[in-house]
């Protein structure tokens, strides 16, 4: 009974059977255009890194690089080199996979690596040394050339000036005046473990403070109330008070570069503006990979970061400062100005202390 | 002969998906997990006593299991009168819900994070509850993500289960309450051991929602394991960090694979033909399971899914120059505001359309190829024991953290197996990680559907003389057929929605819609912030569509 039953059933669904697995197909053909096939392959083969004087040059960066396409082309044209780039994390796990893949490179150079990271991909050895000849004495790590500075950056607290104004209270302006009473409740910053401005600011409190003091700070901001957030885009979108948000906290970490973006268009004033007593200086350096199959294009790719195209683009696309001479926008230069004396800890120091340091700020600030 | 080409038919089907998931799973796990072991050439498994040593670990996995635990339990409180609601009851609007209900299960964490602290946080409309950045933030997150699971796997299963025992149990008096406790319960707990092993696997290795929600005061073993991979480079902790995710769910599917076996049994799938019978909430054929279904059901989707979802629709409408439109759509064809983007939304769409066909296809050929091979009860007990040690297997990539497998594939496949062939950085790999992940769904979906086939079936056709590959075709594959539908739309949306492997491996000009929404929110100013809602709308949006074509194919129009 329940057998004739049972192959009626199964008479009947495979007709319906039949159509799932036509659609299926369709699905794969119309899909011809997959991954796999069409517009998926590569111009010049997916990892032919190339032989020297052409061929494909890889660019590791982070998820943040971004440079115009029409320079892209440029360097295309210029130098006969495709350049494919590939943004595996943000800047410490760009660090960490380089390292962890130095006996089999991904790429063939690197940019994004920060000051915060540099010491260990320097020590670590996945850095071929290159002098470039645009380099900027200023930012160098160290006399060898490992890394070239490309661009720079200052993580500083941002206060919503309406929101002050409304209130009738004097914006703050220093790290101190940050735990002073008067500005209870009303700073929120990011985690240092898991975001790259909370590790930033951890470092200028470090810098400020010294070994000594920086705990002391962070225990009288925590009794001040100080809001802790996991990333960037949650202080900034939903605690910050200021236009773009909804948040009720009038003073948020986030950038020097930030204000400009807030400017309505026309405006002659900016509603937010960086702290500039409040800042750590971050800088992003590039550098060609020991082992690279295309050494002579990752060198390219150095010199081409440093070119006055690829330099004045920075800001616009990267939120960051060029290290060379060039000009700025003019709503940077009205908006965003660059911190005069942003705090510093050598980089040595970092490499040597960071998990410290997060670990007994992470103790502070949740005990 | 026959014989023999079954075994080989059998071999194939177990062989392909073992080579499938050691290529692309096993092979780049060992080999980070591998590395935090080897210390100088030697073996090294000090890690442990260190790691076991500190306190921190051991909260972070007491948190872990906690909020995965209250995770589960609360999704599958609520998600079982969503199943009856939604697959027993008929209703104007339930093909709708239906589809409505997967949306949260797609959409990227990191938007969710700023939607739901948006509704949290003290300036916004539930702030008076003081959740935000607490334990219950994050729990209410994870059932709002994961309610979809156990209301499609358990409703799936529920629109096929024979209603005449529990007609039977009323009619001889049982009340409407006791007979659903006594018989639709049990006969419902593969289902729902099924789906909530699943939940707590996705809860265990939450990242994105406990990192945004939690704040520093909730870390997990999954971000604990990225902060050491990612920032630290601690590769012992974080070793370790991942044996302990794999003795964990290890346990869950030893228990939950219990649940299931206990109650597992041919079940008398319903006639086809069958209605539903409409939503009665009112009125003398009112009935209380109805009633009790509908107000569960109608809180949850007002309040839990509702609020989050309607504060990223209505700010996908919020233009940058602060009034309401359409300007946040528009932009969608754009790059951004000051090229945050390297391509537009749309490119970033069609991307994501293009890999979740791979992954889809994949997933289903694998998954399929998985459920079909531990549909069938071996007699020997060591066989029966290979298949639930077979099955076990498939479900770990769910429980093993994103960043583990994505760093593994960095190290482990730049000459996979010796070949000399880097696909780091290939464009297939994108898919294939997300099949990866796609697998145990589609396995724990059509496994339930393949195993309460009643086996006197098969042997009734063998008796009469078909071979295997008549039985799979005539027994098999009409009744699996039958859930396929709803596979594909889970492994399709699983890949819509993958973020952490994805943003391990996909190009910067080739960036996924998660990836694009993610940049997005990275980059201060009103402009790209309503584009990075708008584009959550489309993404939750395409998975509504998907689920909702799924649907047709799962069932033809009528009740499966």
């Amino acid at each position: 009974m329940q057998d004739i039953h049972g192959r009626r059933r199964a008479a009947r669904r495979t007709g319906r059977a039949a159509t799932a697995a036509t659609t299926l197909a369709t699905a794969a053909a119309l899909t011809a255009c997959s991954v796999l096939g069409g517009d998926g392959a590569d111009p010049g083969g997916s990892d032919a890194t190339g032989d020297a004087g052409g061929g494909t040059v890889v660019l590791l960066t982070h998820n943040s690089f971004s440079v115009p396409d029409e320079l892209v082309e440029r360097f295309e044209a210029e130098t006969g080199y495709t350049l494919q780039t590939r943004a595996p994390g943000d800047g410490g796990a760009l660090v960490n996979q380089l390292v962890l893949t130095k006996d089999a490179p991904l790429g063939d150079v690197v940019f994004g690596i920060d000051n915060t990271f540099a010491t260990r991909a320097i020590e670590e050895g996945v850095l071929e040394p290159y002098a470039a000849p645009g380099a900027v004495a200023e930012y160098a790590i160290d006399d060898e050339g490992h890394l070239t500075p490309v661009d720079v950056g200052d993580v500083c607290i941002n206060v919503d000036r309406e929101w002050f104004a409304e209130a009738g209270l004097p914006e703050p302006t220093t790290l101190e005046d940050l735990t002073d009473p008067a500005y209870r409740d009303l700073l929120v910053v990011t985690n240092p473990a898991t975001s790259s401005p909370g590790l930033a600011f951890l470092l200028a409190t470090v810098g400020a403070f010294g070994e000594d003091g920086w705990l002391d700070y962070w225990a009288r901001l925590r009794d001040n109330g100080v809001k802790v957030v996991g990333g960037w885009e949650d202080a900034y979108f939903v605690d910050f008070s200021g236009p773009s948000s909804e948040g009720d906290r009038p003073l948020v970490l986030s950038y020097a570069s930030s204000p400009p973006v807030e400017v309505p268009e026309g405006a002659d004033t900016a509603p937010t503006a960086a702290l500039l007593e409040t800042c750590f200086r971050q800088v992003e350096y590039a550098g060609v990979l020991a082992g690279a199959a295309n050494p002579e294009g990752a060198r390219a790719v150095v010199d081409w970061l440093l070119t006055p195209e690829v330099q004045a683009a920075i800001p616009e696309h990267m939120y960051m400062y060029p290290v060379t001479d060039v000009e700025l926008p003019e709503s940077w230069v009205r908006f965003a100005p660059l911190a005069p004396e942003p705090f510093e800890v050598d980089p040595a120091d970092i490499a040597a202390n960071r998990d410290r340091w997060i670990a007994e700020w992470t103790d502070v600030v949740t005990g | 002969m026959a014989r023999g080409v079954g075994w080989l038919g059998w071999a194939v089907a177990a062989g392909l998906p073992l080579a499938f998931l050691a290529v692309f799973f096993v092979h780049p796990v060992a080999a980070i997990v591998g590395r935090g072991f080897v210390a100088d050439g030697a073996l090294d498994l000090s890690g442990f006593a260190d790691v076991f040593g500190r306190a921190r670990t051991w909260r972070v996995i007491g948190l872990t299991l906690a909020q995965a635990g209250a995770g589960t339990a609360i999704a599958v409180v609520l998600g079982v009168p969503g199943a009856y609601l939604l697959y027993r009851t008929a209703f104007r609007g339930r093909g709708v819900l239906r589809a409505l209900v997967v949306v949260p299960f797609v959409l990227p964490t990191v938007v969710v994070g700023v939607a739901f602290r948006s509704v949290l946080a003290p300036s916004g409309p539930l702030g008076f509850l003081g959740w935000d950045g607490s334990f219950a933030g994050i729990v209410a997150a994870l059932v709002f993500f994961n309610y979809a699971v156990v209301v499609r796997t358990v409703g799936a299963f529920w629109a096929g289960l024979d209603p005449r025992a529990e007609q039977a149990a009323r009619s001889l008096g049982a009340s409407a309450w006791r007979a659903f406790v006594g018989v639709t319960l049990p006969a419902l707990a593969p289902a729902i051991a099924s789906a909530a092993a699943i939940v707590f696997l996705f809860c265990a290795t939450a990242f994105g929602v406990v990192l945004v929600l939690g704040s520093v005061s909730y870390g997990t073993v999954e971000t604990e394991i990225w902060v050491l991979t990612t920032q630290m480079l601690d590769l012992r902790a974080a070793a370790v960090l991942s044996v302990v995710q794999l003795v964990v769910i290890a346990g869950v599917l030893a228990v939950a694979g219990r649940a299931r076996k206990r109650r597992e049994r041919a079940l008398g799938l319903a006639s086809p033909q069958r209605e539903v019978p409409r939503l009665a909430l009112r009125g003398p054929l009112a009935r209380r399971a109805d009633q009790v279904a509908a107000v569960v059901t109608g809180v949850v989707v007002v309040v839990l899914l509702g609020l989050p979802l309607g504060t990223v629709l209505v700010r996908s409408f919020h233009q940058p120059d602060g009034g309401w439109g359409l300007a946040n759509y528009a932009n969608l064809g754009t790059t951004g505001g000051r090229g945050a983007l390297e391509v537009t939304v749309w490119d970033a769409a069609a991307t994501s359309l293009r890999t979740a066909t791979d992954a889809t296809l994949l997933a289903v050929l694998v998954g399929g190829l998985v459920a079909l091979v531990v549909s069938r009860r071996p007699r020997g007990r060591s066989a029966r024991r290979a298949v639930g040690a077979f099955d076990a297997l498939f479900m770990l990539p769910l429980g093993v953290s994103a960043v583990t497998v994505g760093f593994g594939f960095l190290i482990a496949l730049d000459r996979p197996f010796g070949l000399a062939l880097d696909l780091r950085g290939s464009p297939v790999l994108v898919p294939i990680a997300q099949a990866v992940v796609a697998v145990p769904l589609v396995v724990r979906t059509v496994l339930p559907v393949l195993r309460a086939i009643d086996s006197r079936l098969h042997d009734a056709a063998a008796v009469l003389g078909a071979g295997p590959a008549r039985v799979l075709a005539h027994v098999d594959w009409p009744v699996a057929a039958r859930s396929l539908g709803l596979a594909v739309g889970f492994a399709f949306a699983v890949s819509l929605g993958e973020f952490g492997a994805t943003s391990f491996l996909a190009r910067p000009d080739r960036p996924t819609l998660p990836v694009v929404i993610f940049r997005l929110l990275g980059r201060p100013g009103a402009e790209n912030l309503g584009m990075a809602f708008a584009a959550c709308v489309l993404l939750g949006a395409l998975t509504a569509a998907v689920m909702g074509l799924a649907e047709r194919l799962r069932s033809g129009g009528e009740v499966w």
